[in-house]
């Protein structure tokens, strides 16, 4: 079970500039650290988080990252984007041992 | 006696209020740090908090109804007096007792992230409020047993938590500022260890620093640390769920 929590206006003026927070929660285990029994623990990383908006015909990435060992626990992503139109923002994240999880928002233009 | 313990606290109180020379945690941080602390987006507390919230509303609500007025004030009072066994109890273990007695469910283990998430969801319902130590006359055995551990030297280091966060707080230990040691922000998320956690394991985490054999989960005489720590910090503002480095 993972949780996250997306921080953004839900409404917003035509070519606003929207400021998006995202955090979710998540090991981060770098695969460098050994375990309480000495055995290295697997390497267990969100590897690329995305964001796509939906202004409600097309599809556009307005938003990526790749997330590496260095990135601590819990990661916390902001980042902005224009709002063009009404539509739905949709957030992934992906990474080791099958990791996904897709949160979806939605931002009223005026 | 009870008119003497509530003088005590008063007077505890007052001293405070007057000339207050007691940090909390957060004024030593890094601005970075307390930005962190003060922004609920950015705080990863949250993550747990949201997963209290999620279960008061499946589990809690029924009897206790809306926290932020049922729960408001109550984690500024805890450790607080618990009739039935005669002892002071953790909000956690009070948590724990109501699922046992009351829902006959199964305790929640310590640290685990159920405990932690229904615990700063409660906690936060204080958020900005005085901590507000019990004036119940039957936990000052305790809290004076709890001052006693404060004060007594042990582990191989042969330390007690007075000598670094009283007597040398403000000062450096490594690279890091020694704390006064007031819990006004438990369960609180420690970069360190990349997780929220209470009190008890920072107390544990402590007694491990000085080479000494930790108390338990749960042990008595944590709780009566925890007991004295709240009426030392009486009167600091609650800052629940708080980020620490």
């Amino acid at each position: 079970m993972a949780r996250a929590l997306i921080t953004m206006p839900t409404t917003a003026k035509r070519g606003d500039v929207v400021e998006i927070r995202t955090l979710i929660a998540h090991p981060m285990e770098t695969g460098y650290r050994p375990g309480e029994d000495g055995a290295i623990v697997p390497r267990n990383l969100i590897r690329r988080f995305s964001c796509h908006y939906h202004d409600g015909r097309d599809e556009v990435l307005v938003f990526s990252a790749e997330l590496f060992p260095a990135v601590a626990a819990n990661p916390f992503i902001a980042f902005s984007t224009v709002a063009t139109a009404s539509g739905t923002l949709r957030f992934s994240w992906s990474g080791d041992q099958g990791f996904t999880q897709t949160e979806t928002a939605s931002l009223a233009v005026t | 006696m009870k008119r003497l313990v509530s003088l005590m606290l008063a007077l505890l109180v007052a001293h405070a209020l007057a000339a207050d020379a007691r940090r909390s945690g957060f004024d030593d941080m890094s601005p970075q740090i307390q930005a962190m602390q003060r922004d609920d987006a950015a705080n990863p507390a949250m993550l747990w908090v949201k997963e209290g919230e999620a279960m008061w509303g499946r589990e809690c609500a029924r009897c206790h109804g809306d926290a932020a007025t049922s729960m408001r004030g109550v984690a500024a009072r805890y450790p607080d007096f618990d009739t039935a066994s005669q002892r002071p109890i953790t909000l956690s273990q009070r948590i724990n007792q109501c699922r046992v007695t009351r829902q006959h469910s199964t305790p929640l283990a310590p640290e685990s992230d159920a405990l932690l998430g229904i615990e700063s969801y409660v906690a936060m319902q204080s958020r900005g409020l005085p901590i507000a130590p019990s004036a119940d006359p039957r936990l000052q055995p305790f809290r004076e047993r709890g001052e006693q551990l404060f004060r007594g030297r042990i582990g191989q280091l042969d330390f007690s938590c007075a000598q670094c966060h009283d007597e040398h707080a403000g000062q450096h230990l490594g690279g890091s500022t020694i704390p006064q040691a007031h819990p006004t922000g438990y369960p609180q998320y420690r970069l360190e260890w990349q997780a929220l956690a209470s009190l008890q394991r920072r107390l544990r985490n402590c007694m491990n620093g000085v080479r000494a054999e930790p108390f338990a989960y749960g042990a008595p005489e944590l709780t009566e640390l925890e007991l004295y720590l709240a009426a030392r910090a009486a009167g600091m503002r609650l800052e629940t769920p708080a980020v620490r480095p």
